[in-house]
């Protein structure tokens, strides 16, 4: 019994990495951008749910929201649009450099100790079903990842917005000629992604009251990772990608024995060089396509 | 191309960054003794990033995992350099070999830099195969690895403890030498064959190969080299630190290291040099500034966490204004 609940434990971190593997998925597809400061919007939402912590709640996840997705709508504008036709290089270098900034404003702000988030914290209570332990967050998790994912994925394949975001995909100046507004349909995107950002802050916040200016860093740069191994060319793989570091996490940390548990970071990133000597364009990426891009 | 012309641009190519690097290594004599410090700080540093543009700037990949081979240098180095005395008393799971024997400056030097190029021939003979983001991903992975390891591992290194009292054998001299060292195999091997051919794979890849250019040969021949370097550059810092932790050689030095190498501009062994005495410099200042500088008379103190926040606000604009860094990457006196 105890392996279903090592089972369930690591479905629900998979969920939460899943959805920040989501929002980075969205922009690459999109930008061709890996965006290394996706993380730092959570960093970002979690100081301001602290910065509103006398407001009612309803209020402080509305503030959440709107400075998250302000902030990634900002980013873009400021930073990466001027660079859309720079190098891969430049434009990862640049994301890690806004990364870099965010950090250091906010640890300036309200240096690096811990401040405690408080939002929805009896999500962490949950049910047992014989000694299964099932958390509500994990409930909540897997609900909002299987949702989004599929709403993404309308949102691209079935409506308007989303052919146009295709188009722009595809091929920026061509989808400008056609008359598209280019400019704005990145610009929606990146709200897109800050509100899949503050979806999963409402998730991760419960798990990790406290925050730190380096509260996002970690899940920010798992989700790229994720979405590297998963396969980014398609929106699926890249979000099971997301999932299945996290979920495999959850499993080697359960699974090693105690005194190995130190280890678990070399044992991930190991396993992370194994899957990307393996199948470079990505796990769940069918070969047919691999050899198209 | 004739051999007088050749030679002549070796002299100005390779001889311009010397001497920047002799003028500002003279000019730390101006200055009183913390500020020295920082100079030496800045040339040691600045091996680093030269010994980062060896893989990165010449073969075009992007790496976010050179500080490995910084860490297993600065590590090896520290651990071999303690005294032997000290090692049984603060780290008593070490290995016997290690933790009974102590070895001097320069054989510690020499080790960091076979160690360094050592780890870095494993991890390319797995990875240089990679392009472009598993790349960049994959050089992630291995940072992380790196410091899980030596951050845990008690049997060769201080686990989450620093290693203390290694002897503080790097000053201005040693500095010094050690940059002109790097600087000069650093040049050597860009105007190599082998250089030039890494050089053509990242210009054109595909072209390149049709010349018969083995990319993974070439990438795997940098990254060794890179890692001799950047071990070596690691040793000499410890050497001037005295003590040190995992911590100091990871993300932020990771970072630091990546916005020198941009600043200066990736392709030129010149942008590499100057980005990181420039970057040094400036965050010199600025941490100078946070302690209070007396500018003109007046007093003025910078509120603390500026100087983090300048380097990233420099970066992003340099990034905007020159994306290919302030000296374009071209070389010294070159002409593009």
């Amino acid at each position: 019994m105890i392996w279903f609940q090592y089972f369930i434990d690591a479905v629900a971190l998979g969920a939460l990495y899943a959805l920040m593997a989501l929002g980075v998925g969205l922009i690459f597809g999109v930008m061709r951008l890996v965006n290394l400061a996706h993380g730092e919007l959570l960093t970002v939402g979690a100081y301001t749910l602290f910065a509103t912590g006398t407001w009612p709640t309803v209020l402080r996840v509305l503030a959440m929201f709107v400075v998250v997705v302000a902030l990634a709508v900002v980013m873009e504008r400021v930073a990466f649009r001027p660079l859309r036709t720079a190098s891969p290089a430049t434009m990862l270098v640049m994301t890690f450099a806004v990364s870099a900034l965010i950090r250091a404003i906010v640890q300036k702000r309200w240096t690096a100790q811990g401040k405690a988030i408080n939002l929805f914290n009896d999500l962490n209570k949950g049910f047992d079903v014989g000694d299964i332990r099932i958390k509500y967050v994990t409930i909540l998790s897997i609900v909002c990842g299987a949702a989004l994912l599929g709403g993404v994925n309308l949102l691209l394949n079935r409506t308007e917005l989303g052919l146009q975001m295709r188009a722009v995909a595809t091929d920026t100046r061509i989808a400008q000629a056609l008359g598209i507004r280019t400019g704005r349909i990145v610009t929606i995107v990146f709200v897109v992604s800050g509100l899949l950002a503050g979806v999963a802050l409402i998730l991760f916040a419960p798990q990790r009251a406290q925050v730190t200016p380096d509260y996002g860093l970690q899940i920010g740069l798992i989700a790229v990772i994720g979405v590297v191994i998963g396969g980014m060319d398609r929106l699926g793989p890249a979000t099971l990608g997301g999932f299945a570091i996290g979920f495999a996490t959850s499993m080697m940390f359960n699974i090693l024995p105690k005194a190995q548990r130190v280890f678990l970071d070399s044992a991930v990133y190991g396993l992370v060089i194994v899957v990307l000597l393996v199948r470079p364009a990505g796990l769940f990426q069918r070969e047919r396509q691999v050899t198209r891009a | 191309m004739s051999a007088s012309t050749d030679r002549r641009r070796d002299v100005v190519q390779g001889g311009g960054p010397l001497v920047i690097v002799v003028v500002v290594a003279l000019a730390s004599l101006l200055f009183g003794q913390s500020v020295q410090l920082q100079f030496h700080t800045a040339l040691v540093t600045s091996a680093m990033v030269v010994g980062f543009y060896v893989f990165t700037g010449n073969s075009g990949v992007i790496s976010f995992g050179h500080v490995s081979f910084v860490a297993v240098g600065a590590f090896a180095a520290g651990m071999l350099s303690m005294p032997a005395g000290q090692k049984a008393g603060v780290f008593p799971n070490l290995f016997g070999w290690l933790r009974d024997s102590s070895i001097g400056n320069l054989p510690s030097l020499l080790i960091a830099a076979v160690v360094g190029g050592l780890f870095a021939l494993v991890v390319g003979a797995a990875l240089v195969r990679l392009d472009g983001l598993a790349a960049g991903i994959a050089t992630v992975a291995v940072l992380g690895i790196t410091r899980n390891v030596l951050r845990n591992w008690d049997k060769i290194g201080p686990g989450a403890k620093a290693i203390p009292s290694i002897p503080q054998t790097t000053g201005l001299w040693q500095a010094t030498w050690s940059l002109v060292l790097v600087v000069v195999i650093a040049y050597a091997y860009q105007r190599s064959p082998a250089g030039r051919r890494l050089r053509a794979t990242r210009e054109d890849p595909l072209a390149a190969q049709g010349s018969g250019i083995s990319v993974y040969r070439e990438r795997l021949i940098a990254l060794t080299l890179s890692g001799v370097l950047c071990g070596f550059a690691g040793a000499v810092y410890v050497h001037l630190l005295g003590s040190v932790t995992t911590d100091q050689v990871y993300l932020k030095l990771t970072f630091l290291l990546l916005t020198m190498l941009v600043i200066g501009g990736t392709t030129s062994l010149l942008g590499a040099l100057v980005g990181g005495l420039l970057v040094s410099g400036v965050n010199s200042l600025l941490f100078e500034g946070e302690k209070g500088i007396d500018l003109f008379g007046a007093s003025v103190t910078l509120p603390t966490g500026t100087s983090e926040i300048a380097l990233g606000v420099a970066m992003v604009i340099v990034l905007l204004a020159r994306p290919t860094g302030i000296t374009r990457g071209v070389e010294f006196l070159a002409r593009r």
